[in-house]
């Protein structure tokens, strides 16, 4: 067995949602933290203050601006990982907190929410509210296999991550509007029901065939589209599907 | 190419040894025999098929949980239905773990695309127990098959019983035995234009897939793709449920299959070329390259 990788969970303005998706991989987590990865930082999980070196940080939530403390220790999980994975919906988009417009006590002046990506290069994201586990999964075997693989594992790791790094490079907005803008708009649109069935507001709805999305329930977490077939569709991965399910299944045994 | 068949370990023309699937199917009756064994057999608890809505030969997907649900289903419906919408519904509502779900080749990349990017199908990879694909050139939108039935066919759609694209001609068979064809330069404009981009016929990503083509009237071609697939069908053919012949001793054959997946590939491969270029320094996005 090659070093583990060491990975951390730093927690912005998230609900704790994506860490219990992480944690909801049950055995397969075990698993995780057993062979491949050391969790070095991670707020309800690790007993450490301060955001240590770490090969990757899986983000959980936006960042508040008027809090100095998110915006320091999102600057400094920059500089202290490798690669930084946006973990759901807020990291990546603003998600739901993009609605967010203060008031609140006991802190109302915190009224502005920014996705990690606008404050620091985010590498890969994992859209979703809540993030599905197996994605965080794969992401994170896919993460081992890049840093401590052989080189044919390195290269699938680099294919399959591939996607979720342009992702990243797209940008920092997300709403079902990208379902018209970049699917319908753009004549690729098959009618498939990938959008409604990853919605986990049940804002889509099909009608004759194509997507109907309910904006006013929209919380912008930016799933519909990034599994929509017609967003990425790598066939030097996806056509590999039997195989790569192996190899996943194989390295949580 | 060498590579329009996408990988398979199996390839023959079938059909259903059931008189009742056979009666109402579209060709061999393959996808309804195939799902009622694996029902039976509790290989799968309910599969995603199109099922009836409140307006005629428009489809939408149906969660069948039983052999009589399965039964209304048969048939083509040659307009959208959206399957993979259902598909972590099916897990959830109706409690499935062993989904089967039956659709295009571009559903069945949806498909695997959600088990190996599973970004809101929570708990859905490891459930879909048969995935069975069917061939396909194009799919239509409801309105433009309302349009080619009753304003280029004439005939009304709730007097029409069966719908069919094969021989180069798009057929319409009414309900009192009149059938009228129309070329399909007649069709070709109506068709959904996401589907000008997709570069798979035979439904590579399939677990089984079958189509009329390459096979005689009333039988179907299969490939079997996966190991998932191939065990299902081995059961299934040892069970009965299938007359075979190798794909070799039929007419047209594998040859047909060949050619149409390789004029729809080259096709459309044209037309991701040419939506590189569309505008004027400005391109078309392109899914094969990044979302």
């Amino acid at each position: 067995m090659a070093e583990k990788i060491t990975v951390g969970h730093v927690h912005m303005s998230g609900c704790t949602g994506c860490l219990v998706s992480l944690a909801d991989n049950a055995e397969g987590l075990l698993t995780i933290l057993d062979k491949y990865a050391d969790l070095v930082y991670g707020l309800t999980l690790a007993d450490v203050r301060h955001i240590p070196k770490m090969d990757v940080a899986l983000v959980e939530g936006s960042v508040c601006i008027q809090d100095k403390i998110s915006v320091q220790e999102i600057r400094e999980t920059r500089e202290k990982a490798a690669v930084v994975v946006a973990v759901g919906g807020c990291a990546c988009y603003g998600n739901i907190t993009r609605f967010g417009r203060g008031g609140v006590q006991n802190q109302p002046q915190h009224e502005s929410y920014l996705p990690i990506g606008d404050l620091i290069k985010v590498d890969v994201y994992i859209p979703g509210c809540a993030p599905c586990p197996q994605l965080i999964r794969n992401v994170c075997v896919m993460a081992y296999l890049l840093l401590k693989g052989n080189k044919e594992q390195q290269e699938l790791a680099k294919k399959y991550l591939a996607p979720l790094m342009q992702l990243a490079e797209r940008g920092t907005e997300a709403c079902g509007c990208d379902l018209m803008y970049d699917v319908v708009n753009q004549g690729l649109c098959i009618g498939c029901g990938s959008c409604a069935a990853a919605c986990p507001v049940r804002a889509i709805t099909h009608e004759y065939g194509k997507p109907n999305v309910n904006r006013e329930m929209c919380i912008k977490c930016g799933a519909c589209y990034a599994q929509c077939p017609r967003s990425f569709f790598n066939f030097d991965v996806i056509t590999e599907f039997e195989g790569i399910t192996e190899l996943i299944a194989g390295a949580l045994k | 190419m060498g590579t329009e068949l996408g990988k398979y370990k199996l390839c023959v023309s079938a059909r259903s040894t059931d008189k009742d699937i056979l009666k109402k199917a579209q060709d061999g009756g393959i996808v309804t025999q195939l799902f009622k064994y694996a029902l039976e057999e509790g290989i799968i608890d309910g599969a995603i098929v199109a099922g009836p809505s409140d307006e005629p030969w428009r489809p939408r997907p149906f969660i069948a949980t039983s052999v009589e649900e399965l039964m209304a289903t048969p048939g083509t419906r040659y307009n959208i239905s959206p399957q993979v919408s259902w598909i972590k519904e099916a897990t959830r509502s109706f409690g499935l773990d062993r989904i089967g779900i039956v659709g295009t080749p571009c559903q069945m990349q949806a498909v695997r695309k959600g088990q190996l990017y599973p970004v809101g199908l929570r708990d859905v990879d490891d459930k879909i127990a048969l995935a069975i694909g069917i061939f396909c050139m194009e799919n239509f939108p409801y309105q433009s098959i309302k349009q080619l039935v009753e304003d280029h066919a004439g005939m009304k759609l709730e007097s029409v019983k069966k719908i069919d694209i094969g021989k180069g001609k798009f057929w319409v068979y009414g309900a009192r035995g009149q059938v009228v064809q129309l070329p399909l330069k007649v069709t070709h404009k109506y068709e959904q234009p996401g589907c000008h981009v997709c570069l798979d016929y035979v439904a590579n990503l399939a677990d089984v897939s079958t189509g009329s083509v390459g096979s005689p009237d009333g039988w179907s071609t299969v490939f079997v793709r996966t190991r998932k697939g191939d065990d299902i069908w081995s059961k299934a053919i040892a069970a009965g449920c299938f007359e075979t012949k190798p794909i070799e001793q039929v007419k047209p054959g594998l040859e047909l299959v060949s050619k149409l997946a390789n004029e729809k590939i080259t096709k459309n491969q044209k037309t991701v070329e040419e939506r590189a270029r569309f505008g004027v320094n400005k391109a078309l996005r392109n899914p094969y390259i990044k979302p």
